[in-house]
């Protein structure tokens, strides 16, 4: 059922029933380790370019979900997977081996709630029972696609984020035992003129601004009924600004506002900058960590919105700046 | 938004809200290593010369040596980890033009020998090349023309 | 002495380069660009052989030493072959160093791989 503008009330709110998630080696090194299903010893997975190393990171996470769920191929009657990657290879080229009926998507960083929120509505509207959503990001393949040579010697900058190499997998079902989805709000392209490409922050806040606006204007409910509002991958910047901004809108999130991006790494010890950023990072985040505290009914309810910067450096290049966008999820145990 | 910002002034509420560079003790950094850099440069050319190298080649030698030894920690993974602490000290030297020929090409390794690593080997020195050849053009014609008169 | 004066002007050089970087967020490919066009217009104006006279390697182990070899190249050209010099100059007081960057560069691709970070 649609309420306000931009928000679906999902009255067979689908079920989340399992969760996979791999994260790379510098990711297994943070906080959140035991968190994750698994941690690679080596981020190349033994593949001859970053795109197939990648590529082969969504498959393993992919496969690793079905078996976590004990269930076939033929069970899935769709697979949502998006990477930042152009023509998404990540996920073009780990899905082809499948006998899934696929859905592309391209959220950039955005991409986990992005395919939660379709899957959801999905099952939700009883077009399937079972729904994949995948995600995936890894540093390399993204250094080399949008910013400098790996082996090129360059300072990041203090508002520079640390691309995650991990891969989200998670499966929604029309029954099962899990926490279910509830609400979806779908966000608008907000672009408010950033075109520094290393402060994503500060480019994808305002869009995370607008959506989180629209789903307490579209749902009437109170931030503090919120367990945790986690957001994808604002960064220790980004975060800050959201934060603040949101207290001038008359919303105080300081209490359980947390983001991915400052979950997974130890900002300081790791020198990340302004933490973690990526596809991966909201979808290792939540199908690792918060999924985990979900089961264990240490969280409630609780708002996920990852959020993407649809940046192209080549149109950056011409003068462009950074369009963003949100996508918040509602999950309820 | 109930308080709508215009771009303009969200740009300037962000710079604001961005920690800027520690600008000093980065230029300290990039002053020791651009100077060591510097240092084994003479070093080079003081051997050089000693084994009776005119001051020319000796100059050019320094050069060759030290964009094989850039080259080099390039390959070996070292070089970006020297930058990482001295920024310019390491990006200014004919080292790091090295460096910036070097790393696209070896990451383009993976698209072939030809449109991998033969036409990305120029994309950050490229424009050096192309900006340095056409400033020495100019300064040919103010020369040539004052060899005229 | 020699030592101390190329340490002295080599780190100097790179201190404006990094002063660039922070405070303009020019990018370090414009930044070479940059230093390379300037070394030749300062030497150009005479400016740049005095450095290269009392830093030595100081002065032309940086990029503006780059910029000063074409220049000085260049005006070699010119003297010995006019017009032709005007062409011919700065790719042959640059040939060193580029081809060794060129060779030295697609020697280390074939042997190396690009490594993950950390």
């Amino acid at each position: 059922m649609r309420i306000g503008r931009q928000t679906v009330k999902l009255d067979n709110p689908p079920v989340i029933i399992e969760t996979s998630s791999i994260v790379g080696v510098k990711e297994g090194e943070g906080p959140l380790r035991s968190a994750f299903d698994k941690v690679l010893t080596d981020d190349t997975l033994g593949e001859k370019s970053w795109e197939k190393s990648e590529s082969m990171l969504q498959k393993q996470t992919m496969l690793l979900a079905l078996e976590k769920a004990t269930l076939a191929q033929g069970d899935i009657d769709y697979i949502l997977a998006g990477d930042l990657l152009n023509q998404c290879v990540g996920a073009h080229y780990s899905v082809r081996d499948f006998d899934i009926p696929f859905l592309g998507l391209y959220g950039a960083c955005s991409t986990m709630t992005e395919s939660m929120s379709i899957g959801s509505m999905l099952v939700g509207g009883g077009f399937a029972n079972h729904v994949m959503c995948l995600t995936s990001s890894h540093f390399c393949s993204s250094e080399k696609q949008f910013r400098n040579p790996l082996e090129y010697g360059g300072q990041r900058t203090p508002s520079a984020q640390w691309t995650v190499t991990g891969a989200g997998c998670a499966i929604l079902a029309s029954k099962g035992s899990g926490p279910r989805i509830t609400h979806v709000t779908t966000g608008k392209v907000i672009d408010k003129g950033v075109t520094d490409i290393s402060n994503m922050g500060a480019a994808m806040a305002p869009a995370a601004i607008d959506t989180l606006l629209a789903h307490f204007n579209d749902t009437g409910i109170k931030p503090d009924e919120y367990d945790m509002i986690v957001t994808g991958d604002l960064g220790v910047i980004g975060s800050d600004i959201l934060v603040e901004l949101m207290m001038e809108e008359g919303f105080d999130i300081r209490e359980n506002h947390r983001d991915c991006g400052k979950m997974i790494y130890d900002i300081e010890k790791q020198d990340v900058h302004a933490g973690g950023s990526g596809c991966g990072c909201c979808g290792s985040v939540f199908c690792g960590y918060i999924y985990r505290e979900l089961k264990r009914h240490n969280l409630k309810k609780i708002l996920v919105m990852a959020t993407g910067a649809l940046m192209n450096p080549m149109v950056v290049e011409q003068g462009e700046s950074i369009p963003a966008v949100a996508h918040a999820v509602t999950i309820e145990n | 938004m109930k308080h709508e910002m215009t771009n303009q002034e969200y740009n300037e509420y962000i710079k604001k809200k961005t920690p800027n560079s520690k600008i000093f003790t980065n230029c300290i950094k990039a002053f020791i290593a651009g100077g060591i850099i510097c240092v084994i440069g003479q070093c080079i050319t003081a051997l050089m010369k000693k084994w009776g190298l005119n001051q020319e080649d000796a100059g050019t030698y320094t050069s060759i040596i030290l964009v094989f030894l850039g080259a080099l920690l390039t390959g070996l993974d070292i070089y970006p980890r020297i930058a990482k602490f001295a920024g310019a000290g390491t990006v200014v030297p004919i080292t790091g033009f090295a460096n910036s020929v070097v790393s696209p090409a070896l990451e383009a390794k993976t698209e072939g020998m030809v449109l991998g690593t033969g036409a990305k080997i120029f994309t950050i020195a490229g424009p050096v090349i192309l900006y340095g050849i056409l400033a020495s053009w100019l300064a040919g014609i103010v020369y040539w023309i004052i060899s005229l008169f | 002495m020699d030592f101390l004066k190329a340490f002295i002007i080599g780190g100097l050089i790179c201190v404006v380069g990094q002063i660039l970087i922070d405070k303009t967020k020019l990018t370090p490919a414009r930044i070479l660009v940059t230093f390379v066009v300037l070394g030749v217009f300062l030497q150009l104006i005479r400016v740049y052989q005095p450095l290269v006279d009392f830093a030595g390697a100081g002065a032309t182990v940086p990029l503006t030493g780059f910029g000063y070899n074409l220049c000085k190249g260049v005006e070699k050209a010119v003297s010995e072959k006019g017009f032709l010099g005007i062409f011919t100059g700065g790719f042959t007081a640059s040939a060193a160093g580029i081809s060794a960057a060129l060779v030295f560069g697609f020697l280390v691709s074939i042997i190396f791989r690009s490594k993950p970070k950390k």
